[in-house]
């Protein structure tokens, strides 16, 4: 399940109507960020050459992106800052040595889980391994169970989900949280996600379930039928 | 295949990566188990919420240091060239 079956409906479908009509109104130079993949490899090639305005456009495209995952990775704003600007600064130290095998936005993504977790680690030294194993599977049977109805995060104004999400993130432990950021947040695949870690595909893939699992039974709390909001 | 089993393989269930014979022996104890269904259908939603949820805006101090370091190391990188 990937997030890009979310977007196509959204972003994806604009594609269709060719990339001079995705311009946006208030920056006609500027194409919306997270739009057009197909053209992300002409940027690259164009930074490479030495186009400032080119890499720029890099940095303009991803940065919110990547300040959600080192913000989801780190949960500490200036951390996430941190991470986040030392990933962008990496990545254009290190752009001849891209070698285009992968998405630009793939390997930005992997600099800066990196950048993130090297923080998480520092502020966290002895709370904190992603490749520690998992121990037991007790813990893993949904406790609470409750009809949460049709579209239940559409009982809650933007900023109010915007916040739940934030919380639920928030209580997630380090490891699992950053398995879900990369694997279902910023759309890495198993495989990626577990080179980016440094870990296993079986490790990223029983992290992801229990992130997921943890996730669900947080939300209940909130999406539960009948709870008041 | 039991709750347990279900429960351990909700994730490749719903990113499509379950052997057919796993995911049919899978559905099968979903046709007479709702508390099993209830979970997949709950951890599906969970994701495609997070999946779905906006992308914020930079706030206008952390873009603008961004960006100011970004030229920084770009003119850095001419002067070395």
């Amino acid at each position: 399940m990937y997030c890009a079956t979310f977007e196509n409906g959204i972003v994806q479908s604009g594609l269709l109507a060719g990339l001079g009509s995705l311009l946006s109104a208030s920056n006609p130079h500027r194409l919306p960020s997270g739009v057009a993949k197909e053209d992300e490899h002409l940027l690259v090639a164009a930074a490479k050459s030495g186009d400032a305005a080119a890499f720029e456009e890099l940095v303009e495209r991803y940065e919110r992106k990547i300040f959600r995952l080192t913000m989801n990775i780190t949960r500490n704003k200036e951390d996430a800052e941190d991470a986040m600007q030392d990933a962008f600064m990496k990545s254009y130290s290190h752009l001849k040595d891209f070698d285009g095998d992968s998405r630009f936005y793939t390997w930005l993504v992997r600099i800066a889980a990196n950048e993130a977790l090297m923080r998480l680690r520092k502020r966290r030294p002895n709370q904190f391994s992603i490749d520690e194993p998992i121990q037991g599977e007790e813990d893993l049977m949904p406790v609470e169970l409750e009809d949460w109805g049709p579209s239940p995060e559409q009982r809650f104004a933007q900023t109010e989900m915007r916040e739940i999400l934030s919380g639920v993130i928030d209580d997630l432990e380090p490891d699992y949280r950053t398995v879900f950021a990369l694997r279902d947040v910023e759309e890495l695949s198993t495989e990626e996600t577990a080179k980016a870690l440094g870990i296993s595909v079986p490790a990223v893939k029983s992290r992801l379930l229990r992130a997921r699992l943890k996730l669900r039974q947080k939300l209940n709390r909130y999406f539960r039928q009948g709870e008041t909001n | 295949m039991n709750c347990d089993g279900v429960i351990r393989e909700i994730s490749d269930y719903i990113d499509g990566e379950l052997v057919l014979a796993v995911r049919h022996e899978l559905e099968r104890h979903l046709e007479h188990c709702g508390e099993c269904q209830m979970v997949i259908d709950q951890t599906r939603r969970t994701v495609e919420i997070f999946c779905g949820s906006e992308l914020v805006e930079l706030p206008a101090d952390v873009k603008s240091r961004l960006h100011a370091a970004v030229k920084r190391k770009m003119a850095e990188g001419r002067q070395q060239a």
